[in-house]
Formats: C-alpha cells, sequence, structure tokens
C-alpha cells in the first residue's frame, strides 16, 4: 500500500540536480524509474490473481466435496420416505374398481391372506397334513405329507382363502404354515355380466405380495388402465346397467329353459351412442372362480363362450331389412313397390323357396312384413353383389366389432371369397354371411338412430355417434316402419309389448353341423328389435340356440315362437328400468 | 460496554437455540401424529373397501330378487311393468279452489288461506 500511495517520482529532484551538475543526461533516470514502476506492478498484478485462484479452487474443492458426501451418504444410507410430503392418502395401490353406469360395483378388491408351508419349520407333518386336509377338503393328507417329507422347502397349501379357513390353520399351530398377505378380485354380482368382465388371475407372484392380472374381458382389455396408480382412484365406469343386466339375463334363462335352448345370447344397445346397456351370454359361468378353458371339444359349449360376441352365425331372416334398406336407397325401389315372388328360384342345384307360398307378387313393404326369402332375392339381384358387399361393409359386416373385450376380435364374420350372384341372393335373408348377433345390433341401430352407423362400446358416457352416413334419414324411416309393421302384422306378433311400439325382424337360421352341412331340426331363432319405434333409443337382439317351443302339438322352432316372446318379456322387463315411459298410440289418436 | 454487548448476543443466540430445538421436536410430533393419521386413513379405508364390497354383494340383484319372492306375502312387490304407470290425469289431485276456510269450523288462530 505505500508503495502506492507514496509513489516515487519519475524524475526526483535531488538525483536530476545532482545529475544536472555531473552532467549527466537526465532522461536516463527517467527511464530508469518508468522501467522500476511497470515491473512492480506486473508483480502486484501476478500476486492479486494468483489469491484470486486460489479462492476459487478452495472454493471449487469444497463444493466437490459436498457433492461427493452427499452422493455417498445417498448410496449408503436406507431410502426413507420424506416424512413432511408423503402423498399416502390420496394414492391406493390397488386394482381399479370396475363399476356400472349408476356407479354400482361390479369388481372390487379384498384384502386375504394366502397359506404357505416351509417345510424346514414343520413340528409335526403328519399332523398338520391330516389338520389342513379336513380345513380344505380338496387336499389329500397323504399326498400333503409326501410334498412335507421329499425335500422341498417351499410349498403353496392356498392362494387364498376365507378368514374362518386362515383362523381354522392358525389354530393348527405349526410354525411351519406361514401366511402371506394377498389381495383378490371380487365380483360381487357373481354371475352377472360374467362375460363382459371376464375375470383376474395372480401373474407374478411371490410371499408377501401378488399381480392380479385381468384373463379376460374387460379386466384384460383394460388391464394397464385398471393397473395404473394413478388411476387407482377412478373406477372403470361401464355402459353396463347392473339392473337391466339382471333384468335381461333372468328373462332370457328362464326363456332358455322353457324353450329347451342350448344357449342364449341378448343385446341391449344405445342406438344414438353405441353403448351397451346389457350384454348376456348364457350359459355363463363364476369370474370369481373362473373355470379353465376346455382342452378338448368344441369352444361353443363352454360356458367361457360368449355367443353375442364371439359367435358367429348365419343370422336369417334378419338380414332382409338390409337388402331392402339398400334398394331404397339406391332408387330401385319404394316400399309400395310390387315384387314378384313366384318360385323357387332355381339356380344350378340349388332352389330358393319361401316358407310358405305368399301368392304371385307382394309389395316390398309386404316382403318384409311376410319374410319372403324369392322376394328379397330377387330385390337383391337388381343391386348386385359388389353394391351389397360395399353396403354391407359400412355397416360393419365384414370384419371383427371393435368392441373393447379381447373376446371381440373372435368375432370376424365369415363370408364367401367369391360373392357370386346366388351369394348375393342368399346372403340378402342371411344366409351365407355369417356374423355375430352385435353385428346385427350394430346394424340395427343405423336403422334405428336415422341412418348413422354406429360402434358399440363398452365405455359410459359416450358422445353421440353422427358422422359416418351409411343411409338417409327417409330409407331409415321408411325401414323403420316396415319393421313396425312385422310386429303388428307379421312374422313377430308375439313381440307387440303395450306402450313400447317395438318394431324388429325374426330370423331363424338353419345351424351348420360339424361336417358343414345344414343339420335338420337344429335352428338359432334370432329377433333383431327397436324400440321404441315412434322415437327409436334401444336396439335388442335375442338369439337363441337350438330351441324349440314343446308346448303345441308339433315343435316349433321359428324365431317367431321362441326369441320373439322371450324378446317381448324381456322388452316389457326393463323398458320401465331404462326410464321409459309407454305410450299408447290408441291413446294419442283420441 | 463491549462485554455487555457480547453476553447479550450470547444470550439471544442460546434463547434462539433454544427456541429452534423446541419448533424441531414440535416439528417432529406433528409428522408423527400426521403418519399416524395416514395410517389410520389407509385403515379406514381398508374397511371402507371391504364394506363397499359387502353392501354390493348383499344388494346383488339375485338376492334381492330372492328376498322379493321370499317376502312376498307381506311386501308383495313385483317387476316394474309398463301398466304399473298412470298418467297424470289419472291420480287424485287436492281441487285446486278448496271451499274457502270460513265455512269450515277450524280454530280462529289460524292463518287465513291465501
Amino acid at each position: 500500500m505505500s508503495e502506492m500511495t507514496q509513489r516515487k517520482p519519475l524524475r526526483p529532484l535531488g538525483h536530476i540536480l545532482s545529475a544536472r551538475a555531473n552532467g549527466e543526461d537526465t532522461r536516463l533516470i527517467e527511464r530508469q524509474n518508468i522501467r522500476e514502476r511497470s515491473s512492480s506492478q506486473t508483480e502486484h498484478q501476478r500476486q492479486h490473481v494468483q489469491g484470486r485462484l486460489f479462492v476459487l479452487g478452495v472454493s471449487f474443492l469444497c463444493l466437490f466435496l459436498a457433492l461427493g458426501v452427499r452422493i455417498g451418504m445417498l448410496s449408503a444410507s436406507e431410502p426413507t420416505e420424506p416424512r413432511s410430503q408423503r402423498a399416502g392418502a390420496s394414492i391406493v395401490a390397488q386394482r381399479a374398481n370396475i363399476v356400472d353406469r349408476e356407479g354400482r360395483l361390479l369388481a372390487t378388491n379384498m384384502d386375504t391372506y394366502s397359506l404357505f408351508v416351509e417345510t424346514k419349520h414343520l413340528v409335526d407333518p403328519k399332523g398338520t397334513a391330516a389338520a389342513l386336509a379336513t380345513i380344505f377338503t380338496e387336499l389329500d393328507a397323504s399326498k400333503l405329507l409326501r410334498d412335507f417329507t421329499d425335500g422341498r422347502k417351499f410349498l403353496w397349501i392356498r392362494r387364498k382363502m376365507s378368514p374362518e379357513q386362515m383362523q381354522a390353520a392358525h389354530d393348527i399351530g405349526d410354525p411351519g404354515l406361514r401366511f402371506g398377505p394377498r389381495e383378490m378380485r371380487l365380483y360381487p354380482n357373481g354371475t352377472l355380466a360374467a362375460h363382459v368382465l371376464g375375470g383376474a388371475s395372480f401373474g407374478r407372484e411371490g410371499v408377501h405380495a401378488a399381480e392380479v392380472i385381468g384373463v379376460a374381458g374387460v379386466e384384460k382389455t383394460f388391464d394397464d388402465r385398471l393397473r395404473d396408480p394413478s388411476q387407482s382412484g377412478q373406477p372403470l365406469k361401464l355402459s353396463i346397467d347392473l339392473s337391466v343386466q339382471a333384468a335381461v339375463e333372468e328373462v332370457l334363462l328362464g326363456g332358455m329353459t322353457l324353450l329347451n335352448a342350448k344357449g342364449a345370447a341378448a343385446i341391449l344397445m344405445d342406438v344414438h351412442t353405441g353403448e351397451l346397456i346389457s350384454l348376456a351370454s348364457l350359459p355363463d359361468f363364476d369370474p370369481n372362480n373362473r373355470p379353465r378353458p376346455p382342452v378338448n371339444g368344441q369352444a361353443e359349449d363352454s360356458t367361457l363362450f360368449n355367443r353375442a360376441v364371439q359367435g358367429v352365425y348365419e343370422l336369417g331372416s334378419t338380414f332382409k331389412i338390409f337388402a331392402v334398406a339398400q334398394a331404397m336407397e339406391m332408387g330401385f325401389v319404394t316400399p309400395e313397390t310390387i315384387v314378384d315372388i313366384r318360385g323357387p328360384i332355381r339356380w344350378g342345384k340349388f332352389r330358393i323357396k319361401d316358407y310358405r307360398n305368399y301368392g304371385k307378387e307382394l309389395s316390398v313393404s309386404k316382403v318384409i312384413v311376410k319374410s319372403s326369402n324369392i322376394g328379397t332375392a330377387r330385390i337383391a339381384t337388381m343391386m348386385g353383389g359388389e353394391n351389397q358387399k360395399a353396403f354391407l361393409g359400412s355397416l360393419g359386416f365384414l370384419e371383427p366389432i371393435p368392441l373393447e373385450m379381447v373376446e371381440a376380435g373372435g368375432g370376424k364374420p365369415l363370408y364367401p371369397s367369391n360373392w357370386s350372384e346366388l351369394s348375393t341372393m342368399t346372403i340378402s335373408y342371411g344366409h351365407g354371411l355369417s356374423a355375430t348377433p352385435l353385428h346385427l345390433a350394430a346394424g340395427y341401430a343405423s336403422i334405428a338412430n336415422g341412418g348413422y352407423r354406429v360402434k358399440p362400446t363398452l365405455l359410459a358416457d359416450q358422445p353421440v355417434q353422427k358422422t359416418d352416413r351409411v343411409m338417409s334419414a327417409s330409407v331409415a324411416e321408411a325401414s323403420l316402419k316396415m319393421l313396425r309393421k312385422v310386429v303388428t302384422e307379421g312374422t313377430a306378433s308375439m313381440a307387440e309389448v303395450e306402450g313400447y311400439a317395438v318394431a324388429g325382424k325374426t330370423g331363424t337360421a338353419d345351424k351348420p353341423g360339424p361336417q358343414g352341412a345344414y343339420e335338420e331340426d337344429k335352428v338359432i331363432g334370432t329377433f333383431a328389435s327397436i324400440f321404441p319405434a315412434y322415437d327409436p333409443k334401444y336396439v335388442l337382439v335375442v338369439a337363441l340356440d337350438e330351441a324349440e317351443d314343446r308346448s303345441g302339438d308339433e315343435p316349433r322352432r321359428t324365431a317367431g315362437w321362441t326369441a320373439v316372446p322371450v324378446s317381448a318379456e324381456i322388452i316389457g322387463r326393463i323398458a320401465p328400468l331404462l326410464g321409459l315411459a309407454p305410450r299408447y298410440e290408441t291413446a294419442s289418436k283420441q | 460496554m463491549r462485554s455487555m454487548l457480547f453476553g447479550l448476543m450470547f444470550l439471544s443466540v442460546m434463547g434462539l437455540a433454544f427456541w429452534a430445538n423446541q419448533e424441531n421436536l414440535k416439528t417432529k410430533a406433528e409428522l408423527t401424529h400426521a403418519e399416524e393419521l395416514q395410517a389410520a386413513i389407509g385403515q379406514a379405508r381398508d374397511r371402507l373397501s371391504v364394506l363397499n364390497a359387502e353392501w354390493a354383494y348383499q344388494n346383488r340383484p339375485h338376492r334381492l330378487r330372492d328376498l322379493a319372492d321370499l317376502n312376498y306375502e307381506h311386501l308383495q312387490l313385483l317387476p316394474l311393468r309398463s301398466d304399473h304407470f298412470a298418467h297424470v290425469a289419472d291420480i287424485a289431485f287436492p281441487e285446486k279452489n278448496p271451499a274457502p276456510l270460513n265455512d269450515i269450523n277450524l280454530a280462529q288462530n289460524e292463518a287465513p288461506n291465501e
């Protein structure tokens, strides 16, 4: 500092004077001083910079040390949750519930326990084996004892059990018996909507926990969504209505028993949104105790088989309305156009004939009402196979329905690869093209909602589907009128439910046997209906497999005697549940 | 003067340290309490889910129908059908212009009908 304050002058007077006295050059003194001054400045700056570098170095060293210590601590210490900011209560690490459209529980979880044995801790293998066999009747004491003593260390006894069984096992008191916590899937409604829900099973399992995974139905389709911890608080809301589903299943089971049917399916769908209010297939199973898939025999005979979604059948005369609707759409016919119905139509070896002789000619409307195969076939030949295929494709009849169930992919329609003129004629009355009842429901929904394509869905709160028009509103309305006439004056007279103006079409299709030829006396009776006809809201498809009404002298197998009365009973039961007040047509005329 | 200032500083540091320690203890106690509450909430949730499952099980449609059948004699419950709906005109409503209250012998202190 003193250097800076007491700066040495460049030309000190004493030196200059003495230099002048000696006659020396005074500039030399000045230069000398300038040199000295600059060298001292350089030295000072160097020290200054060094000091800064030192401070910087020390602070970096501290920083790195701190980081190193922190990293070391993190890696060496046990992980703990920060106590102050736990979200805890809001996150439930459980599979999400499944509820119906009203929020009623369809699937939930229960805490239970698994039972396993660590053989090295077993004190009394023989007594334990005998005691376990009395608690769990499916176990065999001698086999258990063999398992306990053959050298293995670990053995599962039960994957889940009731609290009573657990207490009983606990009371045996052997230290080798161990319990592990388990979460199990519970379907409180038992067999109700079994095919929709599917079922769940254990995936990877350990002693302390096991993974619950969906194995079929929506449980499998939405497995990721149901297991997502961030969404486990929100239940998955299905479009199914529990009370409607119960009523449908009850009536369907009653009808199936009365009519000696092998199986039955029913689909109830909202025609505007495509929401499936009810989807039933009988016989059914209990998803709480889902049976194993059959190893041999036909898939169709298993209770796991979903007839509504997987069952690919020829749906018979229910198809006729599509041919007529298309002919009206293309302008070939109107409901009043007269069609020649003289028959039979011969095509090679093949003959197309009617169930009864309806005379020489009928109007298009009457062709539907009387269900004339010949009339429909003649109408279909006007349009040609290409157009027919395109129209049925636009209604979704040529590919599996993309429903949110893994089984839906199995409902792949069957149709001839070579769409000949004969195929065109037979398909027009529902033979030669096989589809699922769900396809039929979607097709009828398009007629009911004014001509828009509908994609069925199992999720609630879906928007109205009004984007994809397949036929004009006037054609849809005219088709609906014909379907209404089928009930008021045609083959489905038993479908009349007072106040709900049912419209629909029956279909009776012969069942192909295992060899492919049609079997005698085995039919599938189908009734596709729309209600209420004055303001269509729902479409109901009922299919009965090998049903026959034996109440008369001769067994009656046509859908008008099987599927139709069952449908009428279903509509009478569910329409009030759906909040539909009856409207009496006679009353409105007064 | 200086030593007094120093003493005061020392005392205030000790006081603050005591206060901070107290706050620390209180925070820890609160955290423990919160943890207990979380555990209680978790248990309550478990109980609730069991109760919900049991409620759903007890109210399953099959059982309700069986109960309705069993108790038909007392309750006479039937499935709702279309003929159970009635027109508004069929319902007996009170008369729109009832007879004036004066005509009926009522207690005097009743408010007059407006």
